[in-house]
């Protein structure tokens, strides 16, 4: 069995579709990481709350409540509209967003994790030392926290390659712009193609073995913590 | 062949009304055939003691899980391919897989138009995304394709499809928004009367026929419940329910 | 240049801080401190812990904020109604109580990381003095963690003197070390003090690092100054509250006058007498020292004695009397030339001397401490 022009169009969009997700993921999640960890104000509490939701909200919760609100008569929907970038569902652009939604909080928790074991005390060194806000960002911050950065990266990654509800219910299985390696294997279900799907899946267990293999052994050479993605 | 479904289902049916006990089935069911099957089976245990357990889904995970064992009593598929198969497995009784249902399908806009202007809209493709159950492995996916190869709008529209993973998902689509138009089954549109947008009804000669088909499950050989209910599709009030839920009834019982 | 003399007088801080804290744990502390030093030598920040000290530094700092505030610095303004420097734009030099390098760079990359963020380029002397000074060298290519407490502090501080700040900020740098390496790091801040003429605060409370180190004290009690003064003023204050009963005894800052190589014996002045010492180490004439005499190595006499072993006689002025009550002694405060010195007599004695204030005395010294 090898792999149809179809398969490799998969994993093909579904490795874009997750390195993109993880890139514009550390940008967004690492201010609100930072805001989570230092914050003492009242708002933390729910925003953590709201960041956390995609943990236990099922995918097609979310996916419906996307397809509706970035539908043309959601508020999304219209806000693209009036951008002039159309509306997002079955989309590449609208697959980036949506899985940046299903992915947040598995960027934003190790980020803030490791932000919060660093502690003030490096920062404040590095202010009496004479770095600004950015170079303390960039010469403490960033390298201290960096087991927290890894992680992130790797779960935000793997866990944008394993969705599947969201792009169900939003993406519509178009080739090359939203059918991603786990639609296509539950196309080839539905078909009946159970050999495609079976080689397929067997290449989606192998690669999800290896991610979190690597992440635990990163995770053990630096601490022997083991894995804490939650808190 | 359908006198002899009929006899066996009659012999069996016969047997039951003696020993006069309750029986239940558990049925797998396509999920467009979820409202339709509710009706009648409300209806029929008004008129018998049998019970019916009823899972909806869609038929290539239930034809997966019967594969594997689930203890299911009737299957009823969304098209013909999925219960030949169960019976050329030897899961099923293979003299008991009948055509219960033919769907009808529709396009469904979310804007308010006439039958004859979604017809215009389809083919001269003023529309943004056309929703489709996936004709990979949906009848009513394969079904849209033939409507639009009919048309000769095959390979034009196809930068506008949108699929959806079974006609439920379509519908969906269509609904939010986000597609213009949508192939859809009858019975989905039928029984949305509040529904702001409009539906039109496809010529069935457009298409094959979309042939639903049942079979009973090795389990359940002897099980009074599933032969009652086959009766009763069969029967006057079965059939009457059936036709106001969007579907045709068979022609000729079994295949 | 020509110094204007508007500058000179300007070589001051100049500071006041109010804020309130409120901890959910430790309740709510309050900190109103307000006071003035000139910007050279080290001032001691001294209190018990709670007392607000590290707080008051970490104002000084830019660390903490606090409101309202006024903080100048030889005439520019580092905080005000309308201006907060940030912590980063002050130039100041901090070292933390617990040594607080950067885990992921090693010891070079430590220092490197304020050679790069400092004011001035950084010139080979100054480098190497401040290596020399503290003693860092050998550990330069090491990492962090390879240190020991005592070794990380001189890092801590050699770094913090890389960065050429124009004042140096220290809280308890010695407090998270055990004895040993206290006694191992003392001699570097001594030879910090003596080979950089950077003012510097330092946060303490330890009665033993203030004499070493500070020329000047500000005393701290439940976030308010209670004292403030010169540490030898301050010590001579009977009712300075840091001091046990053995530990009373006033300190003297010295000048060395001539060094005696034969008896190995120095002579040194101070404001109100001469005094010969055993000399203790290589102490040069015309430097300075300064010296402990407790109370207890001070006896007195009515008449100047000749036939004593006793090197150091000194005519004085008894001020006060003061009854030490549950021990049968009294403390004299006596004074000669400008300076107070307190001793420790028996009240027997103080009965038999029939002494009282005004009254003219002589007092011999038994011994002093070289303590710096």
């Amino acid at each position: 069995m090898s792999l149809s022009p179809d398969d490799l169009d998969a994993i093909w969009l579904t490795l874009r579709l997750a390195t993109t997700v993880t890139l514009l993921l550390l940008i967004l999640a690492t201010p609100i990481a930072w805001w989570l960890a230092k914050t003492d104000s009242w708002l933390k509490v729910p925003i953590g709350a709201l960041v956390a939701l995609p943990l236990v909200l099922p995918p097609t919760v979310l996916g419906f409540y996307l397809l509706v609100l970035m539908g043309p008569n959601g508020s999304i929907g219209e806000f693209t509209k009036a951008l002039g970038l159309g509306t997002l569902p079955f989309t590449f652009s609208g697959l980036v967003i949506a899985s940046m939604i299903y992915s947040l909080p598995f960027v934003v928790q190790p980020i803030q994790n490791a932000i919060q074991s660093i502690g003030d005390r490096p920062i404040e060194v590095a202010a009496t030392l004479g770095a600004g806000p950015v170079d303390r960002f960039f010469s403490v911050v960033l390298p201290l926290a960096k087991p927290g950065f890894v992680t992130a990266t790797i779960l935000g990654f793997a866990h944008t390659v394993g969705e599947f509800g969201i792009v169900l219910m939003i993406g519509g299985s178009i080739p090359k712009e939203t059918r991603v390696v786990s639609i296509q294997i539950y196309d080839h279900v539905e078909a009946l193609q159970y050999g495609n799907a079976h080689f397929l899946a067997a290449i989606m267990l192998g690669f999800s073995f290896i991610v979190l293999l690597g992440l635990y052994g990163f995770q053990r050479k630096r601490s022997g913590e083991g894995l804490h993605y939650g808190r | 062949m359908k006198l002899y479904s009929i006899l066996f289902a009659s012999i069996l049916g016969i047997f039951v009304s003696f020993t006069t006990l309750a029986e239940s089935a558990h049925l797998a069911v396509a999920a467009n055939f979820r409202q339709c099957m509710l009706a009648l089976v409300t209806e029929l245990e008004k008129e018998s003691n049998h019970r019916y357990v009823l899972s909806f889904g869609s038929s290539g995970k239930f034809y997966g899980q019967i594969l594997h064992g689930a203890p299911f009593d009737m299957f009823f598929s969304a098209d013909v391919a999925k219960p030949i198969a169960v019976s050329e497995a030897g899961l099923g009784v293979s003299k008991s897989r009948f055509t219960y249902a033919i769907g009808r399908l529709a396009l469904l806009s979310s804007a308010k138009k006439s039958a004859l202007a979604l017809e215009q809209t389809l083919i001269t493709g003023a529309f943004n995304k056309v929703s489709i159950a996936n004709p990979k492995f949906a009848p009513y996916g394969i079904a849209s394709l033939e409507v639009l190869d009919h048309l000769k709008r095959l390979e034009e529209s196809k930068s506008k499809w949108v699929l959806g993973e079974n006609i439920a998902q379509a519908y969906q689509f269509v609904d939010s928004g986000n597609a213009d138009l949508g192939f859809v089954a009858l019975s989905q549109v039928m029984l949305e009367q509040k529904y702001a947008g409009s539906f039109w009804l496809i010529p069935d000669s457009w298409h094959l026929p979309i042939q639903q088909q049942a079979i009973i499950l090795n389990k359940a050989k002897n099980n009074p419940a599933a032969l009652a209910l086959i009766n009763f599709i069969h029967s006057n009030k079965g059939k009457n329910i059936l036709t106001s839920y969007g579907y045709l009834i068979a022609e000729n019982n079994s295949v | 240049m020509v110094d204007e003399p508007s500058d000179i007088e300007q070589q001051i801080i100049n500071a006041r801080f109010q804020l309130m804290l409120t901890n959910k744990i430790n309740g709510s502390f309050a900190l109103d401190v307000e006071f003035s030093v000139p910007s050279e030598g080290v001032t001691a920040i001294f209190g018990e812990s709670g007392s607000g000290k590290t707080t008051l530094l970490r104002c000084i700092a830019g660390l903490q904020k606090s409101n309202p505030a006024f903080l100048s610095f030889n005439g520019e303004v580092w905080q005000d109604r309308a201006i907060f420097k940030a912590t980063h734009r002050r130039s100041i030099g901090y070292v933390f109580q617990e040594p607080s390098l950067f885990e992921h760079l090693t010891v070079m990359g430590n220092l490197s990381y304020a050679i790069k963020r400092a004011s001035n380029k950084l010139n080979n002397t100054f480098y190497s003095q401040v290596i020399d000074v503290m003693g860092i060298n050998d550990l330069l290519g090491q990492g962090t963690n390879q240190l020991s407490g005592g070794e990380k502090q001189r890092v801590a501080i050699a770094r913090a003197l890389l960065l050429q700040p124009k004042l140096l900020l220290m809280d308890e740098p010695l407090a998270s070390l055990d004895v040993k390496r206290k006694l191992e790091i003392l001699p570097y801040l001594e030879k910090l003090r003596a080979s950089f003429g950077i003012p510097v605060f330092y946060v303490t409370h330890s009665v033993d690092e203030i004499m070493r180190l500070a020329d000047r004290v500000i005393i701290l009690e439940a976030g308010k100054l209670v004292n403030q003064g010169n540490v030898s003023e301050l010590f001579s204050n009977i009712n300075f509250p840091v001091q046990s009963r053995d530990d009373i005894g006033i300190v003297l800052d010295c000048n060395i006058l001539e060094v005696d190589e034969q008896w190995q014996l120095m002579k040194v002045a101070f404001n109100g007498g001469q005094l010969w010492l055993p000399k203790r180490r290589d102490e040069l004439s015309n430097s300075q020292c300064r010296l402990r005499i407790l109370a207890s190595d001070i006896s007195v006499t009515l008449e100047a004695q000749r036939d004593t072993s006793i090197l150091n006689q000194l005519p004085a002025e008894v001020i006060e009397t003061v009854p030490e009550e549950t021990w049968a002694t009294t403390l004299l405060k006596v004074k000669t030339g400008d300076t107070i010195l307190l001793a420790r007599i028996t009240n027997k004695s103080l009965s038999q001397l029939a002494l009282s204030s005004g009254k003219k005395v002589w007092i011999q010294v038994k011994s002093a401490a070289i303590i710096r």
